[in-house]
């Protein structure tokens, strides 16, 4: 039977509360952590944040009944309270595959992550995570080629890659640059990094560092016989700038670039992705400005969140965090998005902060990125935590050698294999990591000057951004 | 700067060519590689092995010796047959690789014999300046 137009506001909860609801595998399933203004009722907070993400808004209108809300409405279908905190709680909210583009990263979270976070009615709002249905995942381009693509271009098996950003970040001239790039490669490293602000400054314009890492790595190749790259950061004030520099990046023979794609905006990305893929090029992906939106707990976005999205968007590597080093990171959440990063199903898993199963389909994986403060003695923890999918970045832990970068290098490549040669002979690697690696420096000077030059440096700061638990 | 350490990596000088995953370390024992089989077969991976003339090492595809052995368990057997390689071909790198059909990738890879070094084979016009 047809409806009757009754002009003025309803409770959100009369429309958007449906707690019968069960949903459906087409819908996107969001999990929000809300803390609501005091004497706003959870089921009222819950409604008014999946109307706000979907078809509502703050007054009946006319046209409502020109279509089938029901149809397309979004709906907070259950609460839960939030272990350890007696204020904010979750609400989980499924919404219908209608309201979205096919592909579209950008129109999903302008969707869910738009007006409703400036909403009064809750004074925190935080997305923990995603549910992405396989139709769209399916729609979405994903990885240029994947942890397994990567591997067969560059014939690297059975063990973690090594990488290094160059230090210091800015100032050097494109020529002194190349120099630290080729002296990593040539001691050991599969992989040297632009770092993220490093894009075309006038103490070194883009095309003369592009060249001379490109010499540095052919030198480099020629003398230890391996593959190696330098992830050229393309990032730029524009996309046809960016495009540009991608297309010289081919032009000279590097096998990967690098962008970074929240300061690049994610249309840009993903076509940067689409790029690399229909151009044989290899895509790193960092991460500047994620902690701005995935470090307070009670608001904001999850990073097991923004890396579902970079999976969806496509990058070949995405850094995670290391768990050990000098950077905010909780092991088991870290555990958890690294997984959702490479695996083809995800179980809900609340110990890890994964809220829902993930299925993605035949979409290749990324190689997440452990970097920032880490050095050799990490190393056993590092390969225990991060299993051979991963990439392994020692920025002062390689260029701070005391006999120079290509020392730095050999020092971690010893230790990274003979860490990975004692796991796989059964050794317990954090329990036995110290006997492993002195054992390994008998036969390396590099890695017993390593080990003696970083032996008292530790990061023992709390984590600001814990999994919720009772025992926080 | 005395007690500073040169790094003796040369392009003139074959030994320091590399052959990835575990040639950073001394030349693994008879008992080390067994234990690497042992670690290939526990994680259900099926073993193989290639060889090559060490000049043309960078070259993707390496001589396959006969076929891939699927399903094989038996550590001894695994070994026989990368001996075999390396008689049959004395001179030429030999590498064990254990394919993990699941993942469409190979598990791990690491050269088991290492060849004779070659002549020096290089193109110089890989290093003239780009700039």
């Amino acid at each position: 039977m047809a409806k009757t137009y009754q002009a003025g506001v309803k409770e959100y909860r009369d429309t958007y509360w449906d707690p019968d609801y069960t949903p459906k595998d087409s819908d996107i399933l969001a999990c929000f952590k809300i803390t609501p203004q005091p004497g706003v009722p959870r089921e009222e907070a819950a409604a008014a944040v999946a109307a706000e993400s979907s078809t509502g808004t703050w007054t009946t209108v006319w046209t409502d009944l020109l279509t089938d809300l029901d149809y397309y409405k979004g709906r907070a279908y259950a609460i839960e309270d939030v272990p350890g905190d007696d204020e904010a709680f979750y609400a989980f909210i499924a919404y219908p595959m209608g309201l979205f583009e096919e592909g579209s990263i950008v129109n999903v979270f302008t969707s869910l992550v738009g007006n409703v976070f400036g909403f009064k009615a809750v004074r925190g709002l935080r997305l923990e995570d995603i549910r992405f249905p396989l139709w769209f995942v399916a729609t979405c381009h994903g990885p240029p080629h994947g942890i397994y693509v990567e591997r067969d271009k560059l014939d690297k098996y059975g063990r973690p890659l090594l990488g290094c950003t160059i230090k210091p970040k800015l100032g050097l001239s494109a020529k002194n640059y190349g120099r630290a790039v080729y002296e990593c490669l040539r001691g050991g490293l599969d992989f040297t990094k632009d770092d993220e602000n490093v894009n075309s400054q006038p103490f070194m314009r883009w095309r003369d560092r592009f060249l001379f890492c490109q010499e540095a790595i052919d030198k480099a190749e020629l003398e230890t016989g391996e593959k190696k790259g330098h992830y050229l950061n393309v990032t730029a004030p524009d996309v046809e700038e960016m495009f540009k520099r991608a297309e010289f990046a081919k032009e000279v023979g590097s096998r990967i670039i690098m962008s970074d794609y929240l300061t690049l905006g994610w249309a840009a990305h993903q076509s940067l992705a689409k790029w690399c893929r229909d151009n044989g090029m290899l895509l790193h992906v960092h991460r500047a400005m994620h902690a701005v939106i995935d470090r307070n707990p009670n608001h904001g976005i999850n990073f097991r969140v923004l890396a579902k999205m970079l999976r969806l968007l496509g990058g070949d590597h995405l850094h995670s965090g290391t768990v050990v080093g000098k950077l905010e990171g909780d092991r088991a959440a870290t555990l958890g998005w690294i997984d959702l990063l490479r695996d083809r199903y995800v179980k809900e898993d609340r110990s890890r902060g994964i809220f829902f199963d993930q299925d993605w389909g035949q979409m290749p994986g990324v190689f997440p990125v452990a970097s920032g403060g880490i050095h050799v003695w990490h190393m056993p923890a590092l390969v225990s935590i991060f299993g051979d999918n991963s990439v392994l970045q020692f920025g002062g832990g390689t260029l701070g050698h005391p006999w120079g970068n290509a020392a730095g290098a050999a020092a971690n490549r010893v230790a990274l294999e003979a860490c990975v040669k004692a796991r796989n002979e059964g050794r317990e690697l954090e329990k036995e990591g110290k006997d492993i690696l002195t054992q390994a420096a008998r036969h390396s000077p590099e890695l017993k000057v390593a080990m003696e030059t970083w032996k008292e440096i530790k990061f023992e700061f709390d984590t600001v951004d814990k999994l919720d638990t009772q025992h926080r | 700067m005395s007690d500073i350490q040169d790094f003796p990596s040369r392009i003139s000088d074959p030994a320091s060519r590399k052959m990835e995953t575990f040639s950073y370390l001394p030349e693994l024992t008879r008992e080390e590689i067994r234990k690497q089989v042992e670690y290939i077969v526990s994680q259900g991976w099926n073993p193989a092995v290639e060889h090559i003339e060490p000049a043309y090492a960078r070259a993707t595809y390496w001589y396959m010796w006969k076929l891939p052995m699927f399903g094989e368990t038996d550590v001894d057997r695994i070994l026989a047959e990368v001996d075999a390689c390396h008689e049959a071909n004395p001179g030429n790198h030999v590498r064990l690789i254990g394919y993990d059909n699941t993942n469409q990738t190979q598990g791990t890879a690491m050269v088991v014999y290492r060849g004779t070094p070659p002549e020096q084979v290089f193109c110089a016009d890989r290093l003239t300046p780009r700039t």
